[in-house]
């Protein structure tokens, strides 16, 4: 019995959401008294998989097909059943992203498990297998028990902080015969946004409202957003109005961020905008009606002209930098 | 062609959460309910644009609720669905949904299945994947525009940190989200039309569910929001730092 992670890389590259689903099940299972096991798919070096132990991972089973390069979520999900029967796994965990979400739900019904989308805790076995998640669009959480003897989890990443721990993760490689049908999605065009870290990954995000009142203003947030590292995101009107790309618009209707910090310039903090923002752990407000909305949902709060705001505060960014060098 | 529409029954966007018996129910007083807005906005629209366009014949409207959620089915069929199926049952488990549509889905032969990229009440985005599996059909989630073409479906959706263009023969799932279609309001004549529209009840299967809910809870309230002055700046940057611990 084992507790199993499903990893992604990017060409090769294990990004720290990773860690955080393989700490987390590290966790599980030192409570189950058993081990964690990383199931790593396709082309990728030794020394990456091997740093999985630094988070816990015992094992990785590698299942080095060429095929798995691309994302081909019914072989994925093949594949964790089979590493999962293999190592007699009660316990199967993916990321609560968009490669785990099309991913988990096959493996959940394959193996008849009750799935968990979302989880923000670890599961509570005092009276049973409850896990908390985010409903109703963060206006709630919910306690949800897994019935089933399997369970599939999907973790919520940013949740909990990776710390490195001293190991390193033997690796066994692994077979699975895949079917055609596991590959009957042909992929025809791919579009990354270049250089930029995506906004569900981003760990700080600046982001802008109809308060900024015109694309031509747009220079002097990303100028803060380059000092301080962080990505850019917008309100919907914005993307609607073309001031910003669609892929920036966050909110009920767009994507959902949970970034250390969140600051929002110039927006007035609707419902549907919330919910996509309010999983942020820290959340900074500036806006020049000091009865906006999103004051309420703000950890810290500047009433001003965004304008003149946005370059003070890069400014004074900066100048933090300079200090701690 | 013929299109299954899942359509769920969520709370409005704007709703107060309020919690009753012992935290253990979300209250449903004064909530005004409404079709999904991804399922009515995009699944559904996209459906009626391939029946318009003539690449479609039939759309059909699933959903898996008690009898109050017949007012969204007859809204869903005013903006344009032939036929609406309602599978009597109340479920909180996405694979117990998933388990109820596919036991019907499985004799009709559909060549495509249309859902949300999500539901706003339980925030799953899983139902749609489920039901894949459970029809073996592929899926692919969260897209921006559905081509349909010679019985294969050209799918522009959402990856990490960007777009992919994909190609799949039909018959296949697909979650909709922004993009695949511009969202209308019904007009009187669908309103009409809809009325004499059959909304089928059908008795569903035994599933056992795998999850269930135990308790709510509201977040705490944010409390003692710091004002910092537009003029000190440092002074935010030092809180970012020493305080909240983000920078
Ligand atoms: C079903 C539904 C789904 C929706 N989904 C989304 C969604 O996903 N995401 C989303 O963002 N919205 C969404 N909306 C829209 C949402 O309700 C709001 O209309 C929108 O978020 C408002 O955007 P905003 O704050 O940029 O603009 P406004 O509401 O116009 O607010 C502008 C703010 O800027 C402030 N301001 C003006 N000038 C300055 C200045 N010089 N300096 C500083 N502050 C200034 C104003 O005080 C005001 O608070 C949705 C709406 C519906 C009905
Ligand atoms: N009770 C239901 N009846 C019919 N379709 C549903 C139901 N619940 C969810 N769906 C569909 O599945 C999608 C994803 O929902 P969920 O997995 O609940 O987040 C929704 O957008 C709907 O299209």
């Amino acid at each position: 019995m084992s507790v199993i992670v499903l990893i992604e890389h990017t060409g090769g590259i294990i990004k720290k959401k990773n860690f955080e689903a393989v700490q987390y099940g590290a966790q599980i299972a030192q409570k189950m008294g058993t081990t964690v096991t990383a199931l790593v798919l396709g082309s990728i070096a030794e020394a990456e998989m091997e740093s999985l132990g630094e988070y816990g991972a015992k094992k990785v089973l590698h299942i080095a097909d060429g095929r798995l390069d691309e994302l081909h979520a019914r072989a994925c999900a093949a594949a964790l059943v089979a590493a999962a029967k293999k190592e007699n796994s009660k316990v199967i965990i993916t990321l609560h992203d968009i490669n785990g979400r099309t991913i988990a739900p096959r493996v959940a019904v394959k193996l008849n498990a009750g799935l968990l989308a979302g989880a923000l805790s670890y599961p509570d076995t005092e009276n049973g297998f409850v896990i908390k998640k985010a409903v109703f669009s963060g206006k709630a959480f919910a306690y949800v028990n897994i019935i089933s003897d399997v369970k599939v989890i999907m973790l919520m990443p940013n949740t909990f902080p990776p710390n490195k721990v001293e190991g390193k993760a033997v690796i066994e490689k692994f077979d699975v015969s895949f079917g055609e049908k596991d590959f009957g999605i042909k992929v025809k065009e791919v579009n990354k946004v270049k250089g930029e870290v995506p906004l569900s990954d981003a760990e700080m995000i600046v982001s802008g409202g109809r308060g900024m009142k015109g694309p031509e203003n747009w220079g002097i947030l990303e100028d803060l957003a380059k000092e301080l590292g962080a990505a850019t995101a917008c309100s919907r009107p914005v993307a609607d109005s073309h001031w910003r790309p669609h892929h920036e618009h966050v909110g009920q209707t767009g994507g959902t961020v949970r970034p250390n910090l969140y600051i929002a310039v110039g927006i007035s903090g609707a419902i549907q905008h919330l919910a996509g923002v309010n999983g942020s752990k820290t959340i900074v407000v500036i806006n020049k009606d000091p009865e906006a909305p999103f004051f309420k949902a703000a950890n810290y709060g500047v009433v001003g002209d965004a304008l003149e705001v946005l370059p003070r505060l890069t400014a004074a960014v900066k100048k933090f930098k300079e200090q701690r060098k | 062609m013929k299109i299954l529409v899942c359509i769920s029954q969520v709370p409005d966007t704007s709703t107060k959460i309020i919690l009753k018996n012992n935290n253990t129910s979300v209250s449903s007083d004064g909530v005004t309910y409404v079709i999904n807005p991804y399922d009515e906005w995009y699944a559904l629209i996209r459906a009626i644009e391939l029946k318009e366009s003539g690449t479609a014949n039939e759309i059909h409207l699933v959903t898996v609720g008690k009898a109050d959620v017949e007012p969204i089915m007859r809204k869903a069929l005013a903006l344009g669905g032939d036929e609406a199926i309602r599978i009597d049952a109340e479920s909180n488990d996405p694979n117990e949904t998933a388990n109820h549509i596919a036991a019907y889905a499985a004799g009709i032969g559909y060549n495509l299945i249309l859902c949300g990229k999500e539901s706003i009440d339980y925030n799953n985005g899983t139902t749609g994947v489920m039901l894949a599996e459970l029809l073996g059909m592929d899926f692919l989630g969260f897209a921006t525009d559905i081509q349909i073409e010679a019985g294969t479906a050209i799918v522009k959706r959402e990856i990490e940190g960007g777009e992919e263009t994909d190609a799949c023969s039909l018959p296949m799932v697909i979650s909709c989200q922004k993009g695949v279609a511009e969202a209308r309001i019904p007009n009187m004549r669908g309103i009409m039309a809809a009325r004499t529209r059959p909304l089928k009840v059908i008795a569903p299967a035994a599933q056992t569910p795998l999850t269930a809910i135990l308790s709510y809870e509201l977040p705490p309230a944010k409390t003692g929001i710091k004002l910092i002055s537009p003029d000190n700046m440092d002074e935010l940057i030092d809180l970012l730092h020493s305080e909240a611990k983000v920078i």
